[in-house]
């Protein structure tokens, strides 16, 4: 069972903010989805491999060769704030060095 | 002249290579029954000038002799697939002004065979979804029950087909996708081969289980779509160099001696007795036409719905991490600080059920619970591949089941419980999880008049025998030939 501190964990996690209550909300839901899921724990899984790909194929190469790529105004063209050839965000270092 | 609208591809190629209709006065009908249904809410954005601009160009075409498969037909896209220069959204208020810079490979392929886009089609928000009610712009209605839903979360496409709202569409299919609505709303829907269509341009859900797929009126113009699509991209490398056949001349050869495989797991509590007995009823019909009909076991079902949920959450909360405001999509105008940019350009740009799937996901893959969840969920992947691998190498070479356990659900009745919701898909999730293709085609109605799919597996890269299954079937039935009234 996961309660609110944790689904405020992550929460944090994965970059979300909750709304008032909602963490309490979210936890009941997040339970019902990770009750159904448990099922998997009563699954022998001794040296069964994982599977991360179902053709099993890695590592395709291509030939190291320059081709033309997108232009940089059609690449920025969904920015939504620029300057120039800069993507413009808000301040990431405090003035003060904190942060 | 009967309404170009219910034709199917084939008899479009055909009317317009006689010269019955231009391929603009196709598109124009098409556009003026959108018009008219829109209630349906299918579309979240209609192509009219672009799509009446190709179709003039592919009426030169013609004039000058031209012959191409999908030349002159106008094709609804599930907005989930990049469209350069045309807006795509993926239901979701983060995209909701995305102008892709590219087209996506499927896109490029459908054009070079003469198609061309009529529309992009409503859908749950990035794929995630079952009824087609988790949309930015408003859920989608059935149009065999505008109070229902037609299911998801390729919901639109299905709608579009159905509706005679275009002659054929692409949606996505992550854990059934394309077949469960397909099957909600009585037309044809392929899941191919994991890696058969490039998902180079489709928007990413679930990376190792995405597929593009394929709505149509017939089994044929699925062939010739697939055949139009199938086909190795350098730019996706999960996509496979494989012999394509001639899925047109494959899916006539009939199925005398067939070997089809009815997986004793899949008679589960939950599924209405009316769908069992529209699928019971399609395998007699598959018998008379010379399948042989075999009990096999499918012993790992029972975990794939929870291994399917843990391994699509987990690479949801990882490929929708790139949302974050900065370099497209929705940004904040509020933030102050970086950080504050992420979370709140995240928090006010996805809906509710995508940040619950982020948030399962990233959960499942947190330090601590990663061994518990989803490598435990990816050793049961292998179990359920296995069991497929082993029906299909001794005893069947197609399997049969329902594609949905249930017909249409109404809007509003299961989005309260999201585990509800997730068990639509419990008979198309293991066809994921161990890349096959598969196929819902109609196989009837239920006493309130909504249609039942039924759902062929096949072996991995043989949609050849997979869709002249469904073409034997569909070819000595009707249910494919019932059009609602809206």
């Amino acid at each position: 069972m996961i309660g609110e501190d944790e689904v405020k964990k992550i929460a944090l996690l994965s970059h979300l903010n909750l709304e008032e209550g909602e963490s309490v909300s979210l936890a009941n839901e997040l339970n019902s989805i990770l009750g159904y899921v448990d099922k998997l724990q009563k699954l022998d899984t001794t040296s069964v491999e994982p599977t991360s790909h179902v053709h099993g194929s890695k590592n395709i190469m291509r030939p190291d060769v320059t081709s033309p790529s997108m232009p940089t105004e059609l690449a920025l063209s969904n920015t939504p704030e620029l300057s120039g050839r800069f993507i413009k965000v808000p301040i990431i270092i405090e003035q003060n060095g904190e942060n | 002249m009967t309404d170009v609208t219910s034709l199917s591809i084939a008899e479009i190629n055909s009317g317009l290579v006689s010269k019955s209709f231009s391929s603009r006065e196709l598109t124009q009908a098409y556009l003026e029954r959108i018009e008219k249904l829109k209630s349906l809410n299918c579309y979240i954005e209609v192509c009219g000038e672009s799509a009446l601009k190709a179709a003039d160009e592919c009426d030169q075409m013609i004039k000058s002799g031209r012959r191409l498969p999908l030349l002159g037909v106008p094709i609804a896209i599930k907005d989930v697939i990049t469209t350069k220069g045309i807006r795509t959204t993926c239901a979701s208020k983060m995209l909701k002004d995305f102008i892709p810079p590219y087209d996506a490979t499927a896109i490029i392929k459908m054009r070079e065979n003469g198609g061309f886009v009529l529309g992009k089609t409503n859908m749950d928000e990035f794929a995630m979804g079952s009824s087609t009610e988790n949309s930015f712009f408003g859920a989608s209605r059935n149009p065999w029950d505008t109070a229902r839903v037609p299911g998801g979360s390729s919901g639109g496409s299905a709608v579009a087909v159905a509706a005679a709202l275009a002659p054929a569409s692409l949606g996505s299919d992550t854990g059934g996708s394309v077949r469960q609505p397909a099957s909600y709303c009585n037309v044809v829907g392929l899941k191919p081969t994991y890696g058969r269509i490039s998902r180079y341009g489709l928007i990413a859900y679930a990376s190792s289980l995405d597929q593009i797929g394929i709505f149509s009126r017939t089994v044929a113009d699925c062939a010739l779509l697939a055949q139009s699509l199938f086909g190795h991209d350098p730019l996706d490398s999960t996509s496979v160099e494989m012999a394509i056949p001639d899925l047109s001349k494959e899916i006539k050869r009939g199925i005398k001696g067939l070997k089809i495989g009815i997986p004793k797991e899949y008679l589960i509590e939950g599924v209405s007795k009316e769908v069992l007995q529209s699928v019971q009823d399609a395998l007699s019909t598959l018998t008379q036409l010379g399948a042989e009909i075999v009990d096999i076991s499918l012993p790992h079902t029972e975990y794939a719905l929870a291994c399917y949920y843990i391994l699509a959450l987990a690479e949801a909360s990882s490929n929708l991490a790139r949302y974050d405001g900065i370099r497209y999509g929705y940004r904040s105008p509020q933030a102050r600080d970086l950080k504050q940019l992420y979370s709140l350009s995240r928090s006010e740009g996805f809906g509710k059920e995508v940040k619950r799937r982020i948030m399962v996901g990233t959960y499942a893959l947190s330090a601590g619970y990663y061994d518990a969840y989803y490598k435990r969920a990816q050793q049961a992947r292998t179990l359920i591949a296995q069991d497929f691998r082993s029906a299909f190498s001794e005893q069947c070479d197609v399997i049969a089941c329902p594609t949905a356990p249930t017909t249409a659900f109404r809007i509003g009745e299961q989005s309260s419980d999201p585990v509800q919701m997730y068990l639509n898909d419990i008979f198309t999730v293991p066809v994921n999880l161990a890349g096959l293709p598969g196929i819902s085609i109609p196989c009837g109605f239920d006493s309130q008049g909504l249609p039942v799919g039924l759902q062929l597996i096949g072996k991995p890269w043989d949609e050849g025998t997979l869709l002249r299954a469904a073409n034997a079937y569909e070819s000595s039935t009707d249910w494919h030939k019932r059009f609602p009234e809206v």
